[in-house]
């Protein structure tokens, strides 16, 4: 935890982050190559879903991403209004069009395996609609952040719908629980383990790690652009 | 029976371009900032916010 608040300080995590990218970035590709490989090549078909079982391996990681980055954005939106971290906004900026961009994947890539699937697109069911809504929250944050010429109240604002917007987070995950939905219940996260067969298991999580990576490389990278597009303010203003 | 091919390579390229797409503008926008940090010739180490 100690460790956390020293990168809080901007130029720290900056230094940090120009450390650690590179590696990182080679990591996350040769991952990418090993999950598509075990996702397009190396897993079985099921037997119920044949071979349209591979939308899930980017599917199911992008739902799982995407929640966890809007996690992020509340803790760091707690971060900067608690404790007035300086990292904290430029993070959340840097963070909400990546965890944006996995909902909006998610969204898609389950559209075109409900079609062949379920026989629609879409249905407006507690799942589906409050996975929409979680696309709609990060719009708002982007928005909200980018709405105000003093970009410390766009940071405020924006901390409070992440704050707010959290309790949409477990409505996501219990939807399939608590409401009649055409969407299945949980087959990963789940008392009592897993319930799917390792051939398909072990693809999604690999691919699960891989978009994980990826999701941090694109946070870090981004964050480093915040934090030096606000030195080009600071410095704007100082003239 | 529907032809499920086309959706898993609509799903792929959906991811592809999503993730590529976003991969590519973090770059441009790290690209864009640092040479404009460079020509004010603020290269220095010191953050404000």
């Amino acid at each position: 935890m100690a460790s956390l608040h020293v990168l809080a300080n901007p130029a720290r995590f900056r230094r940090f982050s120009q450390r650690v990218l590179p590696a990182l970035s080679v990591v996350t590709a040769l991952a990418l190559a090993v999950g598509l490989w075990l996702a397009l090549i190396e897993s079985p078909p099921d037997y119920q879903q044949g071979e349209t079982v591979r939308i899930m391996f980017i599917h199911v990681p992008s739902a799982w991403l995407s929640m966890m980055g809007y996690g992020l954005l509340a803790a760091l939106g707690a971060s900067l209004l608690v404790w007035r971290h300086p990292l904290a906004a430029l993070m959340a900026r840097g963070a909400a069009p990546v965890g944006a961009v996995f909902a909006a994947v998610c969204l898609l890539t389950g559209s075109l395996w409900g079609r062949p699937m379920w026989g629609t697109y879409w249905v407006w069911d507690a799942r589906l609609t409050s996975m929409l809504l979680l696309f709609f929250l990060y719009l708002g944050h982007i928005a909200l952040s980018r709405a105000y010429d003093d970009s410390e109240r766009g940071d405020r604002a924006a901390a409070i719908l992440a704050l707010v917007g959290v309790i949409n987070l477990p409505v996501i995950k219990f939807s399939v629980d608590w409401w009649n939905t055409l969407h299945q219940p949980a087959s990963v996260m789940k008392l009592g383990g897993p319930s799917i067969d390792p051939s398909i298991l072990t693809p999604l999580l690999v691919m699960a790690v891989a978009l994980l990576l990826l999701f941090i490389v694109l946070v870090m990278l981004r964050t480093e652009t915040e934090i030096d597009r606000r030195r080009l303010e600071a410095a704007e203003m100082a003239l | 029976m529907v032809n499920h091919t086309p959706f898993i390579v609509g799903a792929y390229i959906v991811a592809l371009l999503g993730f590529g797409g976003l991969v590519i503008a973090s770059l441009v926008a790290r690209r864009r900032i640092k040479r404009e940090l460079s020509a004010r010739g603020l290269s220095g180490e010191r953050v404000r916010r």
